[in-house]
């Protein structure tokens, strides 16, 4: 199967709504998108470089510090310029999504077009489940993914 | 009285959470707090009541950087409770994984972590535009640090292939093969990043510490050795307890260790280097010399050349692992579980970690302690800061800061595992 694009979920599966990456890349594997690879990822953001390098097209699913609205999708374009510093993709590792975003930028290792969707969240506990607000968001991102990526679908 | 306090609330570039506090008083250091405020993590605690044979993977959840040591700590402590000996092509697997991890672990630290403070970048992101290459080939060493922890410990975090008595798996030689051809491309790319950092420009900067560290009759240690230092400690595993004390100091989360007769020392690359380097064999001491490393080395700024000496051994010593390995009949050897006390010292990449367990008579863990090298690091930190700072206070106060920053990092304290780490606060009085 030639790969069209890469689609990972980033999180922690046991801590609340830091896993709702996890979900929304769940979600979008059962729509059996063709050509379309979906992985999960947690821990070492550094290692996510080496999953792209021979990917031109990617889109990941974070979980970020809520801003003020639990649930609500920002999607972020990394080639169109820096992240904003306001998004809180971070890690408690010595390197977060948006460090390693920067270095691959800064050395010529971003594919060719890069998608992040980023979910507020609100609740980080602990074996908690996601928290209502981010539960409801799982669907409507996952279905965001399928539409942009079927309106790619010409895309080499 | 004239009175200051400079404050580095969030210290950036080392692993967890923790802050540094600096007092001035009439033109003098008066207080160094190397606070760690991440919260305490019980380990020892939730360990009690579970089996003997959870510890290794209870264990490794304690760091996502360096759980291999964790691993081989709780492993071989359990091991030695339970009065099974791991030889042969077990124990050589064994040193293979624990090679991946010096290899993943020093490259992350010493080109995205330590490098900028050298070369006057904020962090590795601004660095790389400079220094394209050296980054490239930093990613690419940890990359081939990871598979080896892929390979062997059946993923790269948290690995879940380790066992006691063995492994759960073990490779074939086939599947060894193309980690043989990622390692020698590594092991070529460790010495030129040998040779990168051995330019950098180095602080005048050295003290008459107590280097302390595991020393093996044929190994460069990593899983077994006898603990040794510069000042004639020479004691068995078993007797570290005898040797050391923990202390709990109000601003850090991390308890302080101290050798009961003397107080602080140093473990890392620095003295295993020191203690060790008959051990490295021919070809790494050349680099070293040729690099200007010599035993006796004690400015701990240039543990960022003997990290990258320690990167070129592991390749070489995991190559060699690879070539003489033979699998073995079993993954693992026969394990009864009895009632017990063990203990094990191993060699995490930042220096010695001490486990030991008490079990009862099913192999639950009645007892568990364990010391992680930055709580044995902590007051030699503090030492080396109050020496820093009192020669650097009429610097601006960016400059005192960022010199504290970068000597905390010498010793690539993992802050998450200590407490059980970092903000600078200076206070002038």
């Amino acid at each position: 199967m030639s790969v069209r694009a890469l689609v990972i979920g980033l999180g922690n599966p046991d801590r609340g709504d830091d896993a709702v990456g996890l979900h929304v890349a769940r979600q979008v594997a059962t729509l059996g998108l063709p050509d379309v690879v979906v992985e999960e990822a947690g821990g070492d953001s550094l290692a996510l470089l080496d999953r792209w390098a021979a990917v031109r097209r990617v889109v990941l699913i974070d979980a970020a510090a809520s801003i003020a609205l639990p649930g609500r999708i920002h999607r972020l374009d990394p080639l169109a310029g820096p992240l904003p510093r306001d998004f809180a993709l971070g890690s408690t590792h010595a390197f977060g999504l948006a460090e390693a975003v920067e270095l691959a930028r800064t050395v010529g290792l971003l594919p060719q077009r890069m998608t992040i969707y980023a979910i507020e969240a609100v609740c980080f506990d602990s074996g908690a489940a996601l928290s209502p607000a981010v539960a409801a968001a799982v669907i409507p991102a996952a279905g965001r993914i399928a539409v942009e990526l079927a309106e790619g679908q010409g895309d080499a | 009285m004239a009175t200051k306090t400079i404050r580095v609330d969030t210290l950036t570039r080392v692993e967890g959470e923790g802050a540094l506090e600096l007092d001035i008083a009439d033109g003098a250091v008066a207080g160094v707090r190397l606070s760690i405020f991440e919260p305490p993590r019980f380990f020892e605690a939730l360990l009690r009541g579970r089996a003997g044979a959870e510890a290794p993977d209870i264990t490794a959840r304690i760091c996502g950087i360096c759980p291999v040591a964790y691993q081989m700590s709780a492993v071989h402590a359990i091991e030695d409770a339970w009065g099974i000996t791991v030889d042969g092509p077990l124990r050589a697997l064994r040193r293979l994984l624990y090679c991946g991890e010096w290899i993943e672990s020093h490259a992350l630290h010493i080109v995205l972590l330590h490098a900028p403070d050298f070369l006057g970048f904020p962090d590795a992101i601004s660095m790389a535009a400079a220094h394209a290459e050296a980054v490239q080939r930093g990613l690419a060493l940890k990359k081939a640090g990871n598979e080896v922890l892929r390979l062997l410990g059946g993923r790269e975090i948290h690995p879940v292939n380790v066992r006691v008595g063995g492994f759960y798996r073990v490779p074939t030689r086939a599947e060894l093969a193309p980690l043989a051809a990622t390692l020698e491309a590594a092991h070529a790319q460790a010495v030129a990043l040998a040779r990168w950092v051995a330019e950098f420009p180095f602080p005048e900067f050295a003290r008459n510490y107590e280097f302390v560290a595991l020393r093996h009759p044929d190994e460069y240690p990593l899983n077994a050795g006898r603990i040794v230092s510069n000042r004639g400690l020479d004691i068995a595993v078993a007797e570290y307890e005898a040797a050391f004390a923990e202390r709990h100091v109000a601003h850090s989360t991390a308890l302080q260790s101290g050798l009961r007769a003397r107080g602080s020392y140093l473990v890392g690359p620095l003295a295993r280097f020191n203690l060790n380097h008959d051990r490295l064999g021919p070809s790494v001491q050349a680099l070293a010399a040729e690099l200007g490393l010599a035993p006796g080395c004690a400015n701990p700024f240039r543990s960022i050349i003997v990290r990258a000496i320690e990167v070129v051994y592991a390749c070489e010593e995991a190559l060699r692992l690879i070539a003489a390995y033979e699998p073995p009949s079993a993954p693992a050897v026969p394990v009864a579980p009895r009632a017990g006390e063990g203990t094990a010292c191993t060699e995490a990449p930042r220096g010695i970690l001490f486990h030991r367990y008490r079990l009862d008579a099913e192999g639950s863990i009645l007892e568990a302690r364990i010391v992680p090298p930055t709580s044995q690091n902590q007051s030699t930190i503090e030492d080396d800061l109050r020496i820093i700072a009192t020669r650097d206070l009429r610097l601006p106060e960016d400059e005192l800061r960022d010199h504290c920053e970068q000597a905390i990092r010498n010793y690539d304290p993992c802050i998450s595992c200590s407490t059980h780490f970092l903000r600078l606060e200076v206070r002038r009085r």
